[in-house]
């Protein structure tokens, strides 16, 4: 697809170079994520060995079925995330459009869930810190999952708004009609980091709300 | 252009509906006692699982050039030199009696 008609910047041979140029950096990009979200997982790995009871324990404060709904929806979103990319592929405007505001509405139910869990937690004083109280031996502990907790996931939710804005962005640009199927790698490249972020979560769901289910 | 692959609607819904099915499974197996600590290595499991479709097919590696691969490889690499190498020490310390002074 060297194609002389796309317009390339004058490092590149020509738009294919470009675009894999493109590609490799979203990639390093995503390499240095890894290595982001990596220590924390790294973090929680090392006190979930030290207190287990208490992490199994504490696991169980979070609501599983929101859980499960929300790692649904944020696949959801990936699916109509990799639908778009497929029709800006093909230069189907329209479906475009279409597709990226589906993945935008997914992704605004996600953070709606998450809050909403959030909220709750405020409320039962689950939130680390000088309100924080929980019944029994392992309150100390649990705190430390709940650092986790609040940490990885609020993480993650930046991510997303952050996702959200991109979308928003691709979709006025999509809308004017800036893409095409020869020119479409921002479109692509937010779809790395949606899918990224969607699999964050896939790890963050069991770690979180499934340690302690099987001993209750 | 490799990277360029069109996927058909069919595939992306199979892994749509294949990642919908391991969620589920994900959930149900959490509420079985699967005796020691087979729960979190099947979790895990399954999230690998997940991971690795989402990777292949909607994020295109599977249709990409071998740069990409070698790019992919080396972000999962160094993480796994993170998480063995840190676990390595901090989880073999207990073996040992704590020396004072």
């Amino acid at each position: 697809m060297s194609d002389s008609s796309i317009v390339h910047a004058h490092q590149f041979d020509d738009a294919e170079q470009q675009h894999e140029a493109s590609w490799l950096g979203m990639w390093v990009f995503l390499a240095t994520e890894v290595m982001f979200f990596g220590g924390m997982f790294l973090g929680y790995t090392i006190y979930r060995s030290t207190y287990p009871e208490a992490f199994a324990d504490a696991s169980n404060h979070l609501d599983i079925w929101l859980g499960t709904i929300n790692t649904a929806v944020l696949i959801g979103s990936s699916f109509t995330m990799a639908l778009a990319v497929r029709s800006a592929q093909l230069g189907a405007r329209k479906p475009l459009v279409r597709f990226l505001i589906l993945t935008l509405v997914l992704g605004a139910l996600f953070l709606g869930i998450k809050f909403t869990e959030y909220y709750a937690k405020i409320e039962e004083h689950l939130v680390p810190g000088s309100n924080f109280s929980y019944a029994g031996p392992l309150g100390r502990a649990a705190q430390i999952f709940f650092s986790f907790y609040f940490a990885m996931t609020g993480m993650h939710a930046l991510h997303m708004i952050i996702g959200l804005a991109l979308l928003t962005a691709l979709i006025v640009k999509a809308g004017r009609g800036r893409f095409s199927s020869v020119y479409n790698t921002p479109v692509e490249l937010v779809g790395l980091y949606w899918h990224f972020v969607d699999i964050v979560w896939i790890f963050l769901f069991p770690l979180l709300y499934l340690v302690g289910r099987h001993l209750q | 252009m490799k990277s360029d692959h069109v996927v058909s609607i069919k595939l992306y819904s199979a892994i749509f509906g294949a990642l919908l099915v391991m969620t589920l499974a994900t959930a149900g197996a959490a509420f079985i006692d699967l005796g020691g600590n087979l729960n979190t290595v099947v979790a895990m499991l399954i999230a690998a699982c997940k991971a690795l479709l989402v990777i292949l097919f909607f994020m295109h590696v599977r249709y990409s050039s071998r740069l990409t691969w070698v790019f992919v490889g080396a972000g999962f690499f160094w993480l796994m030199i993170l998480l063995s190498l840190t676990l390595a020490d901090v989880l073999s310390r207990r073996w040992l009696p704590t020396v004072v002074g």
